[in-house]
Order: structure tokens, then sequence, then C-alpha cells
């Protein structure tokens, strides 16, 4: 799950991180009052999960309440890459002396989380990363042993920060890994981290990425996510804990396991089809599920043929069988259904399946074919 | 003859009073696994599966009185982690994770100890492994492959039974079958596996199975130049998959590759592997 600018930085503040003074709002007239309570100078910062916020018109300084409210109004109606602004920060203004980047990350090749900093900032950190890669330095922290201070000390003296910093950014870098820690964190980046006119470092921008996995010990986590950001069907998916997302094509897919998923997917394009969706019910999957799954294919209108294709480990096919017939009466779809089971309680399932009007296919190329051929209207020729 | 897991294996199971670990605690005394215990906090002393295995309250108790030496784990994702860390402490040196959704910092921090340990751990999110005729320690349906001389090795669950069951229709069989687990970080990986498939005297070609993401793909090709000798055969799914969701700057600063599925495949191809179309080519492409 990412986290919005201002949830991240409530975060960077509970973990001792200086951030600006500011508030969030959904209106334009409150953003006037905060601007007023903040001493008149304000940045009106769009929250929405996109990049290039900055070069989208998403950020504006205002220098009084009433150009807060004005500009507020701006960035509230703007669409940012497809993401609406429905929320601003209103952030005190922070006259900028130098601009740094500091970040926490699970690198998935060394396997180990690795502390990046750069002496440079902002809205071109890649861009910098990428021509003087010897600005960015970064240090692999052990997991058993955490981060120590003298890597952070190796980092403030190839940044060539100021002594009299050391001692605020070493306190930013051990709450930025603490907040990393404890919030099961992926990603959390501080960009961004200023020196400001009156010598104080402040996080003025961030991000964190939070891991879906761990929301069984934190209770927090389902408010913070934003129900707005989701299609519905999403949000339906998330409901039923799969992976669900929506595709190009016209066939409708409905698989166990993420390989296998994408490898239909795969086969379906090499074979001239075209595929509606990636569906991934996971594994050990309940009736019920598969249900909810059906619900979200059929209900998609692009969708012509339907392949279910389930090799069952942890899934029961029986238990699939029956998820599907409950569709069938609950929903009556219009379009064909090509049905493969394989592995754990095949059998069983198949026998349910006796006397439905599915298509059955015995082998994963079997049913790719049928799929193809019945969203192209030729289904019924195929029927064994 | 095989790797990992032979008809010798005493298998232990922690979480076998659930309903997943109960079902395929069968399959697999079904199967002809050595099943000699299982471990479920606070069930200490039932036996299950119609009396033939107790239960015991720890694992440190369950390997003292059954000699034990692999474990296999079902328990939940939120106890996953102590699990991991009971189960090595007991002096088990094979543990087998089941387990699906454990959180990822659990995950670092339970492989860096069970390194640090000399305890192999194959997943978390694994199907399991299988030495065919021997020994089954996984959710892998046990009749979908027989016994014969192929390796094969997977990042995935399911499409490993689709190749499994493609590889046996063809009349093919298999040495061992290992699926290291669909996670991003896993204890085990595919030069790990090959390492073992080179070595293994029963197994003359292999069948690499991977995807999209990560550079396990790109590693195992570099290994296979260099140091493989049998002949490998490999699919990679996700070639038509949606480019994924960035992770802020920092992982496009730290990324090398994009771990794309057709960079792999160039890859494992100039290192002399076929690769299949689809996981029904397989069978064709292996020698007979």
């Amino acid at each position: 799950m990412r986290l919005y600018e201002y949830q991240s930085k409530k975060v960077f503040k509970q973990y001792g991180i200086p951030i600006a003074r500011g508030r969030l709002t959904t209106s334009a007239c409150e953003a006037k009052q905060i601007a007023a309570d903040l001493g008149g100078c304000v940045v009106i910062k769009a929250q929405v999960l996109a990049t290039g916020r900055g070069r989208a018109g998403g950020i504006r300084l205002a220098k009084s309440p009433q150009e807060a409210e004005e500009q507020a109004a701006n960035v509230l109606g703007l669409d940012i890459k497809g993401y609406p602004v429905r929320k601003i920060l209103v952030d005190e203004a922070i006259t900028v002396e130098r601009e740094m980047y500091v970040a926490i990350i699970i690198d998935l090749i060394t396997k180990k989380p690795v502390l990046i900093a750069s002496a440079e900032g902002g809205t071109y950190i890649e861009e910098i990363a990428e021509r003087s890669p010897e600005k960015i330095k970064k240090i692999e922290i052990d997991p058993v042993i955490g981060l120590r201070d003298y890597q952070i000390r190796e980092i403030t003296t190839y940044i060539d920060l100021p002594r009299e910093y050391w001692r605020s950014f070493n306190k930013i870098v051990q709450g930025l890994w603490q907040a990393f820690v404890v919030m099961d964190a992926s990603l959390a980046e501080i960009n961004p981290l200023v020196v400001s006119s009156d010598n104080q470092l402040i996080a003025l921008d961030g991000k964190m990425i939070v891991d879906d996995n761990a929301s069984f010990r934190h209770p927090e986590f389902p408010e913070m996510l934003d129900p707005d950001l989701m299609f519905p069907e999403e949000t339906e998916a998330r409901k039923y804990h799969f992976s669900y997302h929506k595709l190009e094509g016209d066939i409708g897919c409905l698989v166990n396991g993420a390989g296998l998923a994408m490898s239909i997917m795969d086969s379906i394009r090499m074979f001239g089809g075209s595929p509606a969706n990636f569906l991934d019910i996971g594994g050990g999957a309940s009736a019920d599920k598969v249900l909810g799954a059906c619900k979200i294919i059929y209900a998609d209108p692009d969708v012509k043929a339907v392949l279910i294709n389930i090799f069952g480990g942890l899934t029961h096919c029986d238990k699939v069988a029956e998820g599907v017939l409950r569709a069938m009466s609950e929903i009556h779809p219009q379009v064909p259904t090509i049905v493969r089971l394989a592995g754990t309680n095949a059998g069983l399932g198949l026998k349910l399946l006796d006397g439905s009007n599915l298509i059955l296919a015995e082998t994963f190329l079997e049913g790719v074919q049928k799929a193809i051929a019945a969203a192209k209207g030729e289904w019924s020729e195929h029927i064994d | 003859m095989s790797i990992l897991i032979d008809k010798k294996t005493r298998l232990l199971i922690q979480g076998i009073s659930g309903s997943h670990g109960l079902f395929h605690s069968q399959k697999m005394l079904e199967y002809g696994t050595n099943v000699v215990a299982g471990v479920t906090p606070g069930r200490g002393g039932e036996w299950v599966l119609e009396g033939k295995i107790p239960v015991f309250e720890s694992a440190k108790i369950a390997v003292e009185a059954t000699g034990a030496n692999a474990s296999l784990v079902f328990v939940p994702a939120s106890s996953a982690l102590d699990a991991l860390y009971e189960i090595a402490d007991a002096g088990i040196s094979l543990i087998i994770c089941i387990t699906e959704g454990i959180p990822i910092w659990d995950v670092i921090q339970a492989s860096a100890y069970l390194r640090q340990n000399g305890v192999r751990l194959i997943g978390p999110n694994s199907p399991g492994v299988i030495t065919a005729g021997e020994s089954l320690a996984g959710v892998i349906p046990g009749n979908i492959c027989s016994a014969g001389n192929i390796g094969v090795v997977s990042r995935s669950g399911t499409l490993t039974y689709e190749v499994l069951y493609a590889l046996k229709r063809y009349g093919l069989g298999i040495s061992t079958c290992v699926g290291i687990g669909g996670d991003p970080i896993i204890g085990t990986n595919f030069v790990d596996i090959l390492e073992m498939y080179e070595v293994d005297p029963h197994t003359e070609q292999v069948v690499l199975i991977g995807e999209i993401g990560g550079e396990e793909e790109e590693k195992a090709a570099e290994f296979i130049l260099n140091e493989m000798t049998k002949p490998v055969v490999g699919y990679i799914a996700g070639l038509t998959a949606p480019v994924g969701k960035r992770m802020g700057h920092a992982s496009a600063i730290i990324k090398k590759g994009l771990g794309k599925a057709a960079e792999k495949i160039d890859m494992l191809q100039n290192s002399g592997v076929q690769i299949a179309d689809h996981p029904e080519e397989i069978p064709q492409l292996l020698f007979h």
C-alpha cells in the first residue's frame, strides 16, 4: 500500500523527523484559513499517488491567505495522470538553501534493506542518479544488526554535510530506519531533505510504501487505505484477497496462482487472442471467493468469453466448481465459459459440473484454444 | 536418488492441525512420505490422521522424540517467523515453507538467521518438494508425476503442476521437483538448486520455470553458462504482463535490470537453454 505525502510525513513526525507545519484539507476556503494560521506564506500541494506532481502544476506557492484560496481552488480542480485531486496539503513555505535525498528501500536483488543518500535531491533525483551516479551513496543494512551510526557518518561525509548538521541528520536517518522497520515498509523516502534558511534540516516531501502482508500487526493499515483510489472491481478484489488487473482484451481469465495466470495470458496472446484481465484467486480459495471473482469478470462488458483454468494444489477443484455453478445460477452469464480443472479433487469438481452448459477442456492448451475460438464467436463448433 | 528429500526423510509438519495441514498430511502419507510428527502448540499429546501421527507441543520435543530431519511449515503467516526460528533452534536442517503472505521483513530476518545456522529454507510460498515415487513434502498433487531423470525447479506453484502433468502425459518422469516459492525474497534460489542437480547422479536434464521480476533467472543463466554440463529447458511466464508499478525514486536508483521476461529469455538462450513458448511445449524440447 502506497501512502500519501501527508500520511508519510505524519509517520515521519512520530519518529522525530522534522516536517513543515501544515494541515490537510479538501476545500479552498479552509486552505485560506490554514494559510492565515500559518502566517500567510504557504505551499499548496496536491495529494495524489502520481509522480511528477510539481511538473503537472500540483504544487503552488501562495504569498497570502487570499492567494492560498485561489491556488487551492486551482489545484483541487486538477487531474494528475488520471488521479483527480481531492485533498491538498497546506504547508508553511520554507526557504530552501540546499536539497538532499535520503531513502531506505528493500533491494530485491541483494535481499537486504539499503540506505540511499544523495548530496542533491528534488524532482530530478532519477536524472542525477543516471547522469552522475557518483553523487549517490548506497549503504547495505544488515538485518541482524540494523542501521548503525557509523554508517550514517559515512553518508554525512560523502554528501559533504557541514558538521553542525551531523547530529540532526543522524537523528533523522535513524528515525527513518525506525519508521521503516516498525511500519513494515518496503520504501521510506525523504525527497527533498532540505537545509532551510534558518539552518534547520526539514523533510519537505515524503513517500512510504508499507507491506499489506503485515496488516495483521497493523490495525491502522485499513484506515490508511483510500477508497477513492481504487476502481470498484479492485475494491471488490481486495475484499476477497485476490489480485485483479483489468486489461484491454475480451477473454476473461480466472486462474489460481500468479505464474499460471501470466502463462495463460501469454498463451492466449500467442495463439491470437487477447486477455480481458489478470485474476489470480490465490491458493485454497473457497466457493465464495470463486463466486466473487466470477462476479467481477462477468460484470466486465468487454468480456466475450471466460476461461477458468484451475490446477489444484492447495485449491480444491470441487470448491471451485461449486463457486462457478453458484455464479452461473446467480449471474446467468450470456458469454460462453470454458472450464479446465486438474489436480486436487478435480474428479469431484468435474462430477459437479456434469450436465451444466459449461464448455470443458482437458488441458491448458485446449482451454486456451477453446477460449480464443469462443471469444471470436466460433465456439459452437468447438464443443466436443 | 534425488535432491533434498528421499524415502529416508523423516518429515515433521508444523501446523498439522489446521485444515490444509491435515488434508495434505493425509495426501503425503498416501504418497508414502515418512511423516513422523506434527507440531501444534496447545495440541500436544493428540494423535491425528486415524491415530497414525503424534502431535507435539513444541518442535524441540518433536525432534527429540521422533528424530525428524525435515520440516514442512503450514502455520498462518502471522506466526510463521516464530515457527521458522523454533524449528531451526530444534536442530532441523531443512525447512520447506508453504505459508504464503508472510511479511517481507519477517522473511529477511528469518533467512538471515537460518543462513547463519546452516539451515536450508525452501520458500516461503512454496508448493513443496517431490521426489517421484519416494517422498512428497508439500501440496503438489502426487499423481501428476512419475519417476524419471528430469529435475524441475520453479518459482511458481500451479504453473509447475501444469509442467509436471504435461511431462507425465508425454511419458517423461522426474527425479525431484522443487518449488522454490513465488515471493520476491525466498530462502533458496535457482542457482542453489541447479548446483544440486548438476551433481545428482539421477538427474540427467533440468527444466527451469521462471517468471518476470527479480534477477534470479539472470543469475541462473550465468551459472548454466559457466558451471553446468547438463542440458536445461526453460520457460518464463509474464511476456505480456503489464509493466509493474514503480516504487518511488529509490527503486529506479537501485535497479539494474527491470526483470522483464524478454531479457531473461535472451540471457537463458545465450547460455544454451532451450526456451518453450508455452508450458505444454516443454516435453518436446527435452531429450527422450
